[in-house]
């Protein structure tokens, strides 16, 4: 018997829990996917030598598995609440028929179990096909391809997702069940009946206070955007004095809006406009809080997306460009690194024919302190400069042609220096701008007792060693005839395999790397391609996944709380539209306001958020500088694609929910 | 004289086949333009029935409801809320002002919606405003308000439109006597200097002695109409009582 009331209460209520349910499915489905990530044959795509790092991957999105179960644990207990006050009156007429609060509570968990049941069905059911769909993704992402198409189903991700999900429904009855004995009769019944009074601000005060909120933003903008002189104190003093700007913009907008318009009585007067922007005014008030955690969630989300996909992006175009060709050896005793390659019996014919031998050179009489010499010269003392200054460190040296033969094979422009002047070649940014300032005004060296002049007016772009990331801080290149063997400190070869297939490839690496660890004593150090990609690679895909599920759950969470309490304003709402219908206003008239007022509760903070993430993202992109230039656009474009198709239908929901109630006699 | 408001034969029903309520029975009377009708009767007698099927807001079993040469039974959808903003004027017993509006944008409410240039708005409101006596308070909200003055300001949100007919429902069932007296003295002012027609529903014998004729309804038909003639208010006042008696008892816990 109390089964099926609970049955018929879930039918009849479906359409206001449309906003519980989606919240719902969308977390089952979102744990589900990112927690079976480790067995998704896209895995196997990033490199077979990768699986530690898969392994990494796996730990770090367990940890944050429990994070976002704490956090969509709050998020159902809250929507659940919101949903239980509702029926407050409800519980008040079971109660009037003699029902006691032990056969309510019967009826609330079997409600909750069955909600449960429903959607952890239909979420692991997406989650399910979402994940053939993430597999494509990942695979896109990077740059892989997979070998014949293959549905996986996980089992662990699987009961997982069962058990924590399991175990938060629990805790929800229990919320339940212990805010119904917290309530007496009278209150339950009395529950919808409102309070009249609506406080109201200052206007001159909100727009006094407005206009200080939008200068404190301004300010902090300004801040970020320039983050030279920031300490880390003072980034915390930033985030405060934001979030106290937020907060302050949302408690004056209304008023200050309200002010502007009703200044110009022609718009304010038209159509519903003075009632929506009322109506936004009045809720305000109980709104401000919310509206600020949400707007910094959303600018959360929107950096942690943006910023993460964008690093990833960049992460891996770079790593394309710094990996040109399959192997690296350096020999930093001083013999030729294919001689003693040979010595140790390593099969050359292992590699292509085209391979590259270099030497580097370097002698004291160019060290960092004689290369960074401002004396004479009219340059700017920046941070940097003054603490490299006077150091020892001695500079690197190439001989031209030998350069010109690496930059052939990897692709890069060649340099050309005359007998008496000479090039940097570089791919640091930090260094380079220190070194462009000093080649500009004319910086000379002196070797040999000669003076060289710059051949360039800046660095030219260009590395030798492949690395995960840009960090040729400077090559010295002279002309062949300008070098002295007696500098001669290391020899360097780069070539490619001899192979077709990517796994013959792996088979020749496996091979190389025996080498690597038993002869580092010997001064023989080997870098292959495969091996950077699998740990820099495995890496940024770790932080790009954490990033997209961070991303997605706070958007969850923002927008479904945002929804719920629009929704809880709607009982208010409903006198006044009720009203408006009848002194006769279109219906058309009345959707679009309460179009117009959902909207502008949904994308004020939204928009706030993107002004805020805007400024972040240049932050972030200043303080990851050494990672190379972020690609934003595509990062965005593709952050902005999750965005809009789950703030959209929470948006899109609400408007219907909402619309469902006014209409409701 | 032109007719404004012809009911005709009008019936109600509420229910299924099992169990049938007629809450109007084959009511018919006519309203001329300039009138200032009462309607009495008890509570169940079925006269907000009568009053929401004039509004439109609910419908009629069968018979006919015309107001200025239009049968407003045959509208449906927009139609309706058409007719209701240009032709009709609502008071309720609730006042029923948007608790988030002034004063001032609670009347200009009723021509916005009405689309009406916000030029010619502000002139209205004002003029509306000083007729009525509420100039003062324009610019408060209605919790700043006294009842008389929400209700007052309910009439020029109601009259400001100019419509043909305006609908009081308890307009003073929500008020203390002195400000019930101002207010029914501001709807003789509204029917008699500024032309409006009304058609106000009451249970309360001194609130109806104010209107030019009275109808009675019982069981949702017509019992008895009264005129008001060359009487003074205080002998129309006796002549309701005795109605009223007739009836039954069930008036009497109002006088």
């Amino acid at each position: 018997m109390f089964f099926r009331l609970s049955l018929k209460n879930m039918k009849k209520s479906f359409k206001d829990y449309a906003i519980y349910f989606l919240t719902l499915i969308l977390g089952v489905a979102i744990f589900y996917i990112f927690n079976s990530l480790d067995s998704q044959q896209a895995m196997s795509v990033m490199g077979s030598s990768t699986y530690e790092i898969i392994d990494f991957m796996i730990q770090m999105l367990g940890g944050v598995s429990v994070f976002v179960s704490l956090i969509l644990g709050f998020l159902i207990v809250y929507a659940n609440n919101f949903l239980i006050k509702r029926r407050n009156k409800e519980f008040g007429i079971y109660m009037t028929l003699g029902m006691g609060k032990m056969q309510i509570s019967r009826i609330l968990l079997g409600e909750t179990f069955l909600i449960g049941l429903l959607s952890l069905a239909v979420g692991l059911l997406i989650g399910i096909f979402g994940a053939q769909f993430m597999s494509l993704l990942v695979v896109r992402m990077f740059n892989g391809v997979m070998d014949g198409y293959q549905f996986v189903f996980s089992g662990d991700a699987f009961w997982k997702t069962i058990l924590y999900f399991g175990i938060m429904f629990l805790i929800v009855a229990m919320f339940n069940v212990i805010s119904l004995s917290r309530y007496t009769l009278a209150e339950l019944l009395a529950a919808g009946r409102k309070n009249e009074k609506i406080g109201m601000k200052n206007p001159i005060l909100c727009v006094v206070i407005f206009l200080l909120a939008v200068a404190d933003l301004a300010y902090q903008y300004y801040q970020v955007s320039h983050p030279e002189e920031i300490t880390t104190s003072g980034i915390l003093v930033i985030i405060l004095a934001g979030c106290l700007g937020t907060f302050l913009f949302f408690w004056s907008l209304s008023g200050f809006l309200l002010q502007i318009f009703q200044k110009s009585r022609k718009y304010y007067l038209r159509d519903l406009n003075a009632f929506i922007l009322r109506q936004i005014h009045s809720k305000v008030n109980t709104m401000v809080f919310s509206m600020t955690i949400i707007c910094l969630m959303l600018f959360l989300t929107i950096c942690v997306l943006g910023g993460g996909l964008g690093i990833n992006f960049s992460f891996q175009k770079m790593l394309r460009e710094l990996t040109p060709v399959d192997v690296n050896f350096t020999d930093i005793s001083g013999a030729e690194a294919s001689i003693k390659l040979k010595e140790k019996g390593f099969d050359m014919s292992l590699l292509e024919d085209g391979y590259v031998e270099v030497s580097f050179y370097n002698t004291p009489e160019l060290t960092l302190k004689d290369t960074l010499d401002r004396t004479g010269l009219d340059v700017d003392i920046s941070g940097l400069a003054v603490n490299l200054e006077g150091n020892e460190i001695q500079e690197t040296i190439m001989k031209e042609s030998e350069y010109n033969r690496l930059a052939a094979l990897y692709g890069m422009e060649p340099v050309e220096v005359e007998e008496d002047t000479y090039a940097i070649v570089s791919d640091y940014e930090v260094t380079e701008e220190l070194r462009n300032q000093l080649l500009k005004a004319g910086k000379t060296i002196s070797l040999n007792g000669k003076t060289y002049e710059p051949a360039y007016e800046n660095c030219v772009y260009g590395f030798v060693e492949m690395m995960a990331n840009h960090g040729n801080t400077g090559i010295f290149i002279l002309a062949d005839s300008q070098v002295r063997e007696e500098w001669k400190g290391s020899s360097f070869l780069a070539g490619d395999y001899r192979a077709d297939t990517q796994k013959e490839k792996e088979q020749i690496d496996q091979e190389v790397m025996k080498y690597d660890v038993t002869n580092m004593s010997d001064g023989l150090l080997i870098n292959t391609k495969i091996d950077i990609i699998a740990v820099s690679g495995g890496l940024s895909a770790s932080v790009t996944f954490v990033s997209i599920y961070l991303g997605i759950i706070f958007l969850i969470c923002s927008a479904a709380i945002l929804a719920l309490k629009e929704l809880s304003e709607s009982s208010d709402n409903k006198e006044r539209y009720a009203m408006l219908r009848k002194l006769g206003t279109d219906e058309k008239m009345i959707n679009q306001a309460l179009f117009r007022q959902i909207g502008i509760f949904f994308f004020i903070p939204l928009l706030l958020a993107a002004v805020h993430s805007v400024f972040g993202m240049i932050f972030i992109k200043i303080a990851l500088q050494s990672l190379g230039r972020i690609d934003y656009f595509s990062s965005v474009l593709a952050a902005a694609v999750i965005f809009i198709l789950i703030y959209g239908a929470y948006f899109l929901l609400t408007y219907f929910g909402s619309k469902r109630i006014i209409r409701n006699p | 004289m032109h007719t404004v408001l012809e009911v005709a034969n009008v019936e109600k029903y509420y229910g299924n086949k099992g169990s049938l309520t007629k809450a109007l029975d084959k009511i018919s009377f006519e309203v001329q333009e300039g009138e200032f009708v009462g309607i009495m009767g008890a509570s169940g007698s079925g006269k907000t029935t009568l009053l929401n099927c004039i509004s439109t807001i609910d419908r009629v079993t069968s018979g006919k409801i015309i107001v200025n040469d239009m049968d407003i039974t045959r509208l449906r959808g927009n139609h309706l809320n058409r007719f209701r903003r240009e032709e009709l004027g609502f008071i309720f017993q609730e006042f029923n002002l948007l608790d988030t509006l002034t004063a001032y944008e609670n009347i200009a409410l009723a021509l916005s919606i009405q689309r009406v240039k916000p030029e010619k708005i502000a002139e209205k409101v004002e003029k509306t405003a000083k007729e009525l006596d509420i100039s003062s308070v324009l610019h408060k909200y209605p919790y700043e308000m006294s009842g008389g003055q929400k209700q007052r300001v309910a009439c020029a949100r109601a009259i400001i439109t100019q419509p043909q007919l305006v609908l009081a429902d308890e307009p003073t069932g929500a008020l203390d006597s002195k400000s019930a007296r101002m207010l029914l003295e501001s709807f003789q002012y509204m029917n008699q200097k500024l032309g409006a027609t009304l058609l106000m529903v009451t249970h309360d014998a001194f609130t109806a002695s104010y209107a030019d004729r009275i109808l009675f309804i019982k069981d949702g038909k017509l019992f008895n109409e009264l005129h008001r003639g060359e009487d003074s208010r205080k002998e129309f006042f006796g002549r309701i009582i005795e109605v009223v008696t007739l009836l039954g008892g069930e008036l009497n816990d109002v006088l």
